[in-house]
Order: C-alpha cells, then sequence, then structure tokens
C-alpha cells in the first residue's frame, strides 16, 4: 500500500498548491508511482499549477458519482511519466464529495501508487477534512506569520482528532513545511524565525522554502517548481523536503542572511 | 539595514511570538469543548424566555479575555410592552 499524504494549511494562499505539485513531482523524478488528488472542489488549481489545465475531461467527483472510471480520470504528466493527476470538480458544489467515496477512491489509488498527495482546500470544513481523513501523513504547510501558525496549529488539532489513523489510536506523521521564508527579514526580527514556528508547533521540520521569483515564474509556466528548474533555491529546498518525506536523514539549513552593507562593514554577525 | 538598526536590533518577531504563544495556549486548552460563549448565550436564552419574551438579537454575550482573569459581560435588552404581560402571568 502507497503512503497518503495530505498537504493542508488551515489558512489560504499559503503554498498548498504549489508545495503540492514541487513535492509530488520531486518523489516522482526519482521514479516512485505518484498520484496528486485536487480536493478543492468548485476551486481547483493543482491542474492549472501542473500545466494540465487543458487536459481535465473528469474529475474526483466524477469518479466519486461513478460517471467516469477512476484510469479516465487520471491525467499523466507530459514530463514525468509515473506523476498523475486528479483534478477536483469545477462545477460541482463541495457536498458532492463523501466520506464513503472519497475513501474508495484514496484505497484503490494507494493500492496502485507509491505516494497519493491530497491537497488539500483552506479553511477547516468539510472539504479539508475529508482531504486528510485517509492519511497516513500530513505536511502542514505554514508562513512565519501570526495568522498562519495559528491556522496550522488548529490544523494540527484536527489531524490529531478528525483522522481515520487518530481514531483508531495511532500517530498521524505531522511535518511543517516553511514557505515563503525571507532568511534577512528574519534576522532582523521582522519575521518570526524557524525556530519560534516550530517550538510554537511543536511539530517536526520538513523543510524550508525560501521566498523566490522561481516559484511564481513556475506557476506562470504551469509547471512544478521542481521541474522546471530543479537547480534554483527554492526548488533544491522542495527536493531535499521530499527526499526527508521519504525517510531521507537530511539535516535541514536555514537559508541564511544576505549580508547588508552595515553587517559586511562591521562584520556583524546575525543576531 | 539602517544606522538605527546597529542600535536597535530587535524587531517584531518576539511581539508576534509572544502573542503567539499566549493565544495558542489559551486555543488548545479549550479545543476540546464547545464555544464556551455560544453555550453561556444559549442557556441564559432559556432562562430568560422562560419568563419573558425576547428576541434573539436583544441579548449580547461577550467574553474579554485577560491573561489572569476573563469578563463575561452580558446585555439584555427586555422590551417593555412584551414584558408585562408575560410577567403577570409568571
Amino acid at each position: 500500500m502507497g503512503k497518503v499524504v495530505v498537504v493542508t494549511s488551515g489558512k489560504g494562499g499559503v503554498g498548498k498548491t504549489t508545495s503540492t505539485a514541487a513535492l509530488g513531482a520531486a518523489v516522482a523524478r526519482t521514479g516512485k508511482k505518484v498520484a496528486l488528488v485536487d480536493f478543492d472542489v468548485g476551486l481547483r488549481n493543482l491542474d492549472l499549477i501542473m500545466g494540465a489545465e487543458r487536459r481535465v475531461v473528469f474529475d474526483l467527483v466524477n469518479v466519486i458519482q461513478g460517471t467516469a472510471k477512476l484510469s479516465q480520470a487520471l491525467i499523466r504528466d507530459k514530463r514525468v511519466e509515473t506523476l498523475f493527476l486528479l483534478p477536483a470538480s469545477q462545477t460541482r458544489d463541495k457536498d458532492a464529495l463523501t466520506e464513503e467515496g472519497v475513501g474508495e477512491v484514496i484505497e484503490k489509488l494507494s493500492s496502485v501508487f507509491d505516494y497519493v498527495f491530497c491537497d488539500s482546500p483552506a479553511g477547516i470544513e468539510r472539504g479539508a477534512q475529508l482531504a486528510m481523513r485517509f492519511a497516513d501523513e500530513a505536511v502542514i504547510v505554514t508562513n512565519p506569520e501570526v495568522s498562519s501558525v495559528r491556522d496550522s496549529d488548529r490544523i494540527i488539532g484536527l489531524l490529531d482528532a478528525r483522522t481515520v489513523k487518530a481514531e483508531r489510536g495511532e500517530q498521524i506523521a505531522k511535518h511543517v513545511l516553511v514557505t515563503r521564508y525571507d532568511a534577512a527579514r528574519a534576522a532582523r526580527g521582522e519575521m518570526l524565525s524557524i525556530d519560534d514556528v516550530l517550538e510554537i508547533l511543536s511539530t517536526p521540520l520538513l523543510g524550508i522554502i525560501p521566498e523566490s521569483q522561481d516559484v511564481l515564474k513556475a506557476s506562470n509556466l504551469g509547471s512544478p517548481v521542481t521541474l522546471s528548474d530543479p537547480t534554483n533555491s527554492a526548488a533544491r529546498a522542495y527536493i531535499e523536503a521530499a527526499k526527508r518525506l521519504e525517510g531521507e536523514e537530511l539535516p535541514v539549513v536555514v537559508p541564511f542572511e544576505r549580508k547588508g552593507f552595515l553587517d559586511r562593514l562591521f562584520g556583524r554577525r546575525a543576531a | 539595514m539602517n544606522l538605527l538598526d546597529l542600535f536597535k536590533r530587535r524587531g517584531s518577531a518576539p511581539v508576534a511570538r509572544e502573542r503567539l504563544q499566549v493565544l495558542l495556549a489559551y486555543e488548545r486548552r479549550n479545543r476540546s469543548q464547545p464555544d464556551l460563549v455560544s453555550v453561556l448565550r444559549e442557556e441564559i436564552m432559556a432562562v430568560i424566555a422562560r419568563h419573558v419574551q425576547i428576541d434573539q438579537d436583544y441579548l449580547q454575550v461577550s467574553m474579554d479575555r485577560g491573561e489572569t482573569m476573563s469578563t463575561l459581560e452580558i446585555d439584555i435588552q427586555i422590551p417593555n410592552k412584551s414584558a408585562r404581560p408575560l410577567a403577570m402571568s409568571a
């Protein structure tokens, strides 16, 4: 059975979909079979980030309602042949998802794929709860900013209470992925530091994705950042995070501060 | 980086961190319980409705959380015309 990973955050706009695409593509690049499932019914975007928006015929709701087979709805990536996408429905309302239906789809997927990434919608409502319901592991995407950290804490509470694994008395493995991290601002004390975020959430760190133009550029091109240009800093951070997700022990290096003029002049160390 | 930063290294992040720690400590404690204010609101409403007919909108329950003590504020407006007949029959 493959591993089911939910990518979630509570807050919107922190980078769930971008991270789902980047992590999923990074894992698939190593030859693993990966399915990305968009749970944001009504507001799907994973298809767009993956550059597959013109290839969507059937979606998750069609599969659950039995109007399409799972194999018909899955879209194979054109760049990585072990990477597949199951898009969300754009037209139906979010009540179209049933717990039973989602459970069946996840079970089928995890019997075929090594990894199933569930891209959660924002919020803590039904859609978000269904996305995490059958997960073995969770990636909690967090920006170093107060409202995002608060919402992540809320989501962590839900992961420990409302997932099938938690209800069975098992622990769901949780990882924090800090995105849009600006090392210079953190060094100046203008942004919560990695230590602050980890201490507050008391959850292990999967990786730190630096704030980067390359992420926006990848979205514009419809390609996960780990495929479009695997050498830039954001892509490298995602590739390393993906390796940690697969169990590799890699130390996380906190992006260093770009030194300002005065720092260089006086040779000050970051506070 | 400007000259002032040389003397004043602390930014706003420590404040953010402290606010979050206080808030999340409270939210985690209350996570398993239903929302206290709405429970209180419903029960207070039920008690008053036994004696006086009032509209939901005339009952305001709010909680102001302090670090060591919280204040519960209950504001009930009872319109005079509906209060009289019911009060006499009760």
